[in-house]
């Protein structure tokens, strides 16, 4: 069917390919013998990657089967199945769930709006950088977990130091990545933007504000992600609801199901939440390249 | 002392240049950038300004746009004035209709934005965002947006360098016919001797932040580089620039031209 030369002897070596053509419905080996569609069955993508999946799932059941793997190391998978519907069906996983989300709604939202005001403060103004900027940069550098002795002493054990401890690990990351961008605007189009008369509001409202909503979006993602690791952290001092509570509890009976379904859930949310940031970028940034659809 | 002055409509005269320089001076540090400059720019008049990197031709741009400072001297500029650089500077975030009338104030926006997108061809581009969009129509958008302000004088800082020779070749007609439209004055710093001896009224040639020469160009329009005369105002200008030029090109500028008449600078 195909010939392939390289002329290697004459000077003038070439290489050249000469292909048949392959006509339609021409049919080679035992393919001739399945009925049509089963001829162009074609797996889906998602279904060949579930494939390695299911199967340590499998091995992981027969080990635990077996007695391969203890109970007290970790549970089945059909037990944690087992558990995991008794505890939706009786409400109790949606009631810490929703306890937990407050919590972490609560401070994302009050941390991101200071990150953003004080980014604002800082990247619009020579003034606000001067007295803003540093001590911010000097807060940042504590990790928020290292405060938690210093809040449990200001503010007691209640509600209170645990979305404090979310305000002060989302605030930076939204400060930071919000200020780089305000301040990396590039310089040709505020210039453009003078040449076109635009007083000082207009040039923040149409070039600045937007053209820093990327870096925004970065910033948020961080801050998310950062909210849910303090709300495991937080949620395992004296607490009596919330996922983080459930795990610490089941830690102290020994129930390594509910343990793997709390991780479960910690991690369905941030995929969840990671899912509606990009889908709000879609939106927000539709005038980005990679978002652009001719 | 500086002064700027900014041309009022309701009391320039008629005749007036919109655009005058004297003795204008630029320095960065010791270098003088631009050293006693004088210039005048007639209403509707296309002026191309050539010149060697460095010879500030950009820093001259630059100060009659309003983004740089003079040291000293007068500089009188028409308050209605527009820019369009090499890159087309759009905002990435607005559609093309919403970047061609960015800053402007005024009733019935959109349907300006429309008729100055449809004058340089992209009636059908007006929703498309800057990333979809060419480099040619993304230049036409920028230039659009510049003329949508009806400015007195519009400047173009190597506008046409980044495109490719076949877009160029368009937007030398595209640019010609708009400014026969809008009659602004033009003030065009280009690299291109060809592109300025094909769409300038008067060539002007910067060395050492000063006129250099000034070469007035008669030719009559729409001008092509075979035509008879072009090829003498091209060496003419390429041996102001210090490029050598073949000797028998140079022995037909040695005929006399009438086309050609210089200016005394100064």
């Amino acid at each position: 069917m195909t010939e392939k030369t390289f002329d290697t002897q004459s000077a003038t070596g070439s290489f050249s390919v000469n292909k048949a053509a392959r006509y339609r419905g021409e049919l080679q080996g035992a393919s001739r013998l399945l009925p049509h569609w089963l001829r162009n069955w074609r797996t889906p993508e998602f279904l060949l990657r579930l494939l390695s999946p299911i199967a340590l799932l499998l091995l992981w059941e027969l080990a635990s089967q077996g007695g391969l793997i203890p109970q007290r190391v970790i549970a089945a998978p059909s037990q944690i199945g087992g558990t995991l519907w008794a505890m939706i069906a009786s409400g109790e996983l949606g009631k810490h769930l929703l306890v937990s989300l407050q919590r972490a709604l609560v401070g994302l939202s009050i941390g991101v709006s200071l990150g953003v005001v004080a980014a604002l403060i800082s990247g619009l103004s020579k003034r606000g950088e001067v007295v803003l900027d540093s001590p911010l940069q000097m807060l940042r550098t504590i990790p928020s977990l290292a405060l938690v002795p210093l809040f449990i002493l200001w503010f007691g054990i209640g509600e209170f130091t645990k979305i404090a401890l979310i305000v002060v690990g989302t605030t930076f990351p939204v400060y930071m990545n919000l200020f780089a961008g305000i301040r990396g605007i590039d310089p040709k189009l505020i210039e453009a933007a003078n040449t076109l008369g635009l007083n000082r509001r207009e040039l923040i409202w149409h070039v600045i504000l937007p053209g820093s909503l990327p870096s925004f979006f970065v910033g948020l993602r961080y801050s998310l992600g950062i909210s849910w690791l303090a709300l495991v952290f937080v949620e395992q001092i004296n607490t009596t609801a919330g996922i983080g509570f459930l795990a610490s509890d089941a830690r102290d009976f020994m129930r390594t199901d509910v343990i793997v379904i709390c991780l479960l859930i910690y991690s369905v949310l941030g995929l969840l939440i990671d899912g509606l940031i990009r889908t709000l970028e879609r939106f927000a940034l539709a005038w980005r390249p990679t978002f652009v659809r001719n | 002392m500086s002064n700027i002055d900014h041309l009022d409509p309701s009391k320039s005269a008629h005749s007036a240049a919109p655009v005058q320089l004297r003795n204008v001076v630029r320095q960065f540090g010791e270098q003088r950038v631009i050293d006693g400059l004088d210039l005048d720019i007639a209403p509707g008049e296309f002026v191309a300004l050539l010149g060697a990197s460095g010879s500030g031709k950009t820093t001259l741009l630059r100060s009659l746009a309003g983004l740089d400072s003079i040291d000293s001297g007068q500089l009188l500029v028409p308050k209605a004035r527009a820019a369009v650089f090499q890159e087309p500077r759009l905002m990435p975030w607005k559609r093309a209709w919403k970047n061609v009338i960015l800053g402007l104030h005024i009733p019935n926006a959109k349907a300006r934005a429309v008729q100055a997108l449809t004058e340089v061809g992209l009636a059908h581009r007006l929703d498309a965002y800057p990333a979809t969009l060419s480099g040619g129509e993304a230049q036409r958008v920028a230039l659009a947006r510049g003329l949508v302000r009806e400015p007195k004088l519009l400047l173009l800082d190597e506008p046409f360098a980044a495109l490719d020779a076949l877009t160029r070749i368009r937007m030398h007609r595209l640019i010609i016919e708009l400014w026969r439209k809008h009659t602004p004055a033009v003030l065009l710093v280009t690299h291109d001797v060809d592109e300025a001896i094909l769409l300038a009224d008067r060539v002007i040639v910067l060395a050492n932040g000063k006129i250099a020469e000034q070469v007035s160009i008669d030719l009559p329009r729409a001008r092509d580089t075979g035509q008879p005369g072009f090829q003498a105002i091209r060496a003419r200008l390429l041996n102001l620039l210090g490029v050598e030029v073949e000797s028998a090109v140079v022995a037909e500028l040695q005929a006399p031209i009438s086309t050609v008449r210089r200016f005394a600078h100064g």
